[in-house]
């Protein structure tokens, strides 16, 4: 996909290629927009958040077309990453002493590839989420196309969409903080792709094996 | 819309209360519909669409009387024709006056977003105010009668105002005005309610329909227009009026315990997330104690 391979400074590796971040970001900045229309349409006391963006009568109009880009930009990411994906069994380990991730005891953690157990569980759940707001969305743009005798399709769509939308923003949150705040030089990796050896050593060393063809020193 | 004497109870998509909840007591108004009575003239159509000032909207001929297979956004009262066999195998030819029900707990109300698109006045009528539409059909959704209607032009949902601009000056519905049968009526619930009720009596003491009675469905807690049918029993014979309509479990779930787990869990998110940063910190790398970019030695 991306023509030519992307200079990296010393001390980096490439984490994530031009193509990868261009689709997360695709996701990501409609994902913002959905969110903060969907609240306003959510509740009473974020109604104002449709008028940050236009008002809610231009936002109930784009809401679904820009839903439209966002699942492309999963199915983007989906096409890219989901080979990666595979839940196996060292992400089930890693499960077990996800108390020390919390902790940040990173050295006590089983050795991640390139993802993690919560990051590939971070994928599948935007993406079944997806799928759900996708078809859940697609009634509810144009209710006043299903007959009465099909309303049922009407009535499971406002909950589905509802409750999908809930998890993602539940996933969202702990994404942008963990991306953000709690592990410095991941954000950067999603802007310009790159990595200190460091960071791979550290958050993903079966990862970082994988492209030095070094191993990682003994851990403590 | 004129809302000279109206005063507001329930307001849609409204953060807290609604200004001048209970300043003002009202008579709470119903229309009372006796199909018993009903001849099918259609004065009624005709007369919503010239006081409600409609445009012209095409006739669709179902091999009925009937004008249209349902309502539309510019046509909010439709007489539903059936043929009805009965017991004996006699025919019975049924006619309903089909319109908003204007429910006590609507569900087109509690379903939209938008502040005050949908407000509910101290006399009962449910209204849509347009201005504040903003299209979503959630209203469409809410509805357990099938009322609200979108129309695709202005982006907007339609549906009957119970002539909110002729009761507000003290003057009956267009529909009540022009029936010539009589089987229209409006007035106070509580009167209304006496009136079919005795209506009702009647029809099962000398008219042989003993099964005759009171539509009021308590399941939206009793509407803004009832109807005395012959066989109260069997509502869904007459154009499929549901015999206990209710909002859908669904739009209640959403709207109430899961309105309030979610927000309950968004703002224990961001809280715990905070917490989080305070109490444990960024995560540290192995060789470098700050490995932000620009920081690399």
């Amino acid at each position: 996909m991306s023509g030519q391979a992307q200079h990296v400074r010393p001390g980096y590796v490439l984490r994530y290629a031009f193509h990868e971040r261009l689709w997360h970001w695709v996701a990501g900045f409609s994902y913002i927009y959905l969110l903060l229309t969907g609240l306003a349409f959510w509740s009473p006391w974020l109604f104002w958040l449709a008028i940050l963006v236009g008002g809610a009568p231009v936002s109930r109009m784009l809401h679904p077309w820009i839903g439209l880009i966002f699942a492309v930009g999963v199915l983007q990411m989906y096409r890219m990453w989901a080979s990666q994906m595979n839940i196996t069994q060292a992400d089930k380990d890693w499960f077990a002493s996800v108390g020390h991730y919390i902790q940040n005891e990173d050295d006590k953690m089983p050795p991640a590839g390139r993802y993690n157990a919560g990051q590939k569980s971070l994928f599948w759940g935007f993406f079944v989420c997806m799928i759900l707001l996708l078809l859940s969305g697609i009634v509810m743009w144009l209710p006043e196309y299903i007959p009465w005798s099909w309303r049922y399709l009407r009535y499971i769509a406002v909950l589905t969409h509802a409750s999908a939308a809930l998890l993602t923003i539940g996933l969202f949150m702990i994404h942008v903080y963990m991306g953000v705040f709690a592990e410095r030089g991941a954000f950067g990796s999603v802007i310009r792709g790159e990595v200190t050896l460091a960071f791979a050593k550290r958050f993903h060393p079966r990862w970082y094996e994988e492209i030095t063809g070094q191993p990682t020193t003994p851990r403590k | 819309m004129s809302q000279a004497t109206l005063r507001v109870q329930k307001i849609s998509g409204h953060a807290g209360s609604v200004p001048g909840e209970d300043t003002q007591r009202q008579y709470t108004v119903a229309k009372l519909i006796d199909v018993t009575t009903c001849i099918g003239c259609k004065a009624c159509e005709v007369a919503c669409v010239e006081w409600n000032d409609m445009p012209f909207s095409n006739t669709v001929f179902d091999n009925t009387y009937q004008t249209m297979p349902e309502t539309r956004w510019n046509y909010w009262n439709l007489i539903l024709f059936n043929e009805h066999e009965k017991d004996d195998g006699s025919l019975m030819w049924l006619m309903r006056k089909n319109q908003c029900m204007h429910c006590a707990d609507p569900g087109c109300l509690e379903a939209c977003p938008s502040d005050g698109a949908i407000i509910q006045y101290t006399n009962g009528i449910v209204d849509f105010q347009q201005d504040k539409c903003i299209g979503c059909g959630y209203c469409i959704t809410g509805c357990p009668f099938n009322i609200p209607k979108f129309n695709k032009e202005t982006k907007r949902v339609y549906k009957c105002t119970l002539c909110t601009d002729r009761v507000s000056e003290g003057l009956e519905p267009a529909c009540i005005k022009s029936c010539p049968t009589g089987c229209l009526h409006f007035g106070s619930k509580e009167d209304m309610l006496q009136l079919a009720n005795s209506r009702a009596k009647q029809l099962q003491e000398h008219s042989n329909y003993p099964n005759a009675g009171v539509y009021d469905p308590p399941g939206v807690g009793g509407t803004g227009v009832i109807y005395v049918l012959h066989d109260i029993t069997k509502p869904e014979i007459y154009g499929g009026l549901p015999s206990n309509p209710s909002i859908p479990w669904t739009v209640k779930l959403w709207k109430n315990p899961l309105k309030w787990l979610g927000n309950v869990a968004m703002l224990g998110g961001l809280v715990g997330l905070f917490v989080h940063y305070l109490k444990v910190g960024p995560k540290a790398h192995d060789e470098e104690p700050d490995s932000r970019e620009g920081a690399k030695p």
